[in-house]
């Protein structure tokens, strides 16, 4: 799988409430979603994604709530991936099922630049940074999530797994 | 093997796991708000199974905004109302009957020691007091595991906190949690399991244990948890008669890493706007003028936390500057907390007892702020805007703190207060 697309970085703690504020989560429509994404720390983030970008973070990217509102948000707002130098993990597990793909990347922050141009190859985990020419190594997916990811999502794949969620 | 690889190896059929492994395992009991429910209910249609893998081992829950503070929540409760019938859950909490999710899951006896269980909410980890692996996961996981009953999960490494020493007064299991995440660090023990150990564990009540349980998610934790022991089965011979097996940590169990809590040295503690890791004792920030106080979630809304509130609060009355509002966490913990006479106690104090909700803990309604305002708050976190707007600050505290800076009108050390 390779995504590519341009760097829109934030820092340390992004945490769901900023992501995506409470009071939106009665709001069941994705696309209703995304039109608050990032709202709570950066009120231009929905101008500057719509046209499809990488959003990069420093280190606990997603702390905070289970809301699986806050990937969904991002995802359709125009992100398309979401690479940092660490995350929390329900948000982290939260992306993977509903299908957008996360890299998690030590060296993310200190790499890369807001506006950055990033080609990213997920079966391989690494990332081009196309601006300064550098490579740049991430932590490789497991197979079996690049595979949830390839199929669009935890529900997709169930589908086709005929109910099952990993060959046992 | 300690606690948390114990229970996981169980769940997943196998005699040993070691952290990093990622296993299958079944899920024992898994639990949905009207927050992250609706959403799971959506992904579960599609998935296209008829019904949920095991009906009595769903609990459903109306906790965050009850009774419904707007039509679009009222739709999110038809919702659920509906899931449930159409599924026949039996263990569906309706507006009146539960409480918060977390405090109904334990109280109503559905966490055993030794279980498996999954909610979607992040404070799942919550049942670790009572010796159960719990976590949280999203919408979409949860209809996963409507549909199979199971889930994949990579067996943490585990941080093992060792208390020891006598609470001092008026210092709790809040004041403890604060200064455990303080050390931590908000993303300290992201992926791991936090262990609760040490001679003073035995002196920690359930409601306390699951305090400590509750905030570890504050540090990136995937559970928190406590071996059962006296306490942890006392209590839960009141609440089910549920088989289970009891699990604890070995003597000679791993850890990555320890962190020792001596209680003789600790005294109560608070987390600074706007990050829950900004913890410093309470003296720090005493005459912090306030404008809110709160008392209650699946942190600090049990009947412990309103009686020892309730000693602050008797006979005195609340800083004109100031309101205070107290919202159990549960129907039942309302029910005990009327019964013992302590709304009488915060009523004559001038402060306001509302239902049993997560209301004010998320910036859902009953009691935001307004920009400027600072909250001394008994809830579990301070992120910008979480209590309403993005320009007020909240301070994170024991139910003590907060009582007696209620009185005071501005943050007070409860440990240099005399009782009442
Ligand atoms: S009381 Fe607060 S932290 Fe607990 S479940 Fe409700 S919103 Fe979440």
């Amino acid at each position: 799988m390779k995504v590519s697309g341009k760097a829109v970085v934030y820092g340390d703690d992004v945490n769901t409430d900023v992501i995506i504020p409470s009071k939106f989560l009665t709001l069941l429509d994705p696309t209703e979603l995304s039109k608050h994404a990032m709202e709570g720390i950066d009120p231009k983030f929905v101008e500057k994604a719509k046209n499809g970008v990488v959003l990069v973070a420093a280190k606990n990217f997603g702390c905070g709530s289970s809301r699986e509102q806050a990937p969904l948000a991002l995802k359709y707002a125009g992100v398309k991936c979401v690479v940092a130098d660490s995350f929390a993990r329900i948000f982290y597990r939260n992306a993977i099922n509903i299908g957008l793909p996360v890299l998690e990347c030590p060296d993310a922050s200190s790499q890369i630049e807001e506006g950055d141009l990033l080609s990213i190859n997920l079966d391989e985990g690494l990332i081009v940074n196309e601006t300064n020419k550098r490579v740049i190594k991430a932590t490789k997916l497991p197979g079996f999530i690049l595979e949830i990811l390839q199929d669009g999502g935890l529900i997709a794949h169930i589908k086709k797994k005929g109910g099952k969620i990993r060959d046992l | 093997m300690n606690i948390a690889e114990k229970i996981l190896a169980f769940a997943s059929g196998k005699d040993e796991v070691k952290p990093g492994e990622i296993i299958d395992a079944k899920v024992d009991m898994a639990m949905v708000n009207e927050i992250t429910g609706p959403l799971a209910i959506q992904a579960f249609k599609e998935i296209g199974t008829p019904k949920v893998w095991d009906r009595n081992r769903v609990v459903m829950v109306l906790d965050h905004q009850v009774p419904a503070d707007s039509v679009k929540s009222a739709e999110l409760h038809k919702i659920m109302r509906a899931f449930a019938k159409e599924q026949e859950i039996p263990f569906f909490y309706d507006v009146g009957y539960g409480g918060v999710c977390h405090q109904v899951m334990v109280e109503k006896g559905h966490v055993c020691p030794g279980e498996l269980v999954v909610g979607a909410d992040s404070h799942t980890c919550t049942y670790g007091a009572v010796g159960a692996f719990a976590t949280g996961i999203g919408s979409t996981e949860m209809a996963g595991v409507f549909a199979t009953g199971t889930i994949w999960l990579k067996v943490p490494s585990t941080i093992k906190v060792n208390i020891t020493g006598k609470f001092q007064r008026f210092v709790t299991p809040k004041d403890v949690i604060l200064y455990v995440i303080g050390k931590v660090g908000a993303d300290g023990a992201n992926y791991r399991a936090v262990e609760f150990t040490g001679p003073s564990i035995g002196n920690v009540s359930v409601s306390g244990r699951m305090t400590l349980c509750n905030m570890t998610v504050e540090m990136g934790a995937k559970t928190g948890l406590i071996s059962p022991d006296k306490v942890t089965l006392e209590y839960i011979k009141d609440v089910t008669d549920k088989q289970f097996k009891i699990l604890a940590s070995d003597e000679n169990a791993s850890y990555e890493r320890e962190v020792e809590v001596n209680l003789e040295k600790l005294g109560p503690q608070v987390a600074c706007p706007h990050s829950v890791d900004n913890v410093k004792p309470v003296k720090d920030v005493e005459g912090t003028q306030i404008d809110q106080a709160f008392i209650g979630s699946c942190t600090n809304g049990r009947l412990e936390d309103l009686e020892l509130a309730a000693k602050f609060l008797y006979g005195k009355k609340i800083a004109k500057n100031v309101r205070l509002i107290i919202s159990p966490a549960s129907q039942d913990v309302y029910m005990q907390a009327l019964k013992r006479g302590l709304f009488e106690v915060f009523l004559k104090a001038g402060a306001l007892v509302c239902n049993p909700t997560c209301g004010a803990c998320f910036g859902g309604h009953m009691g935001l702020l307004a920009p400027g305002e600072v909250c001394v708050s008994a809830s579990n976190r301070n992120f910008i805007g979480r209590m309403g707007s993005p320009e007020a600050k909240v301070y994170l505290a024991s139910p003590a703190t907060v009582a007696a800076s209620a009185v005071a009108g501005k943050i007070v050390d409860p440990s240099t207060l005399g009782e009442a």
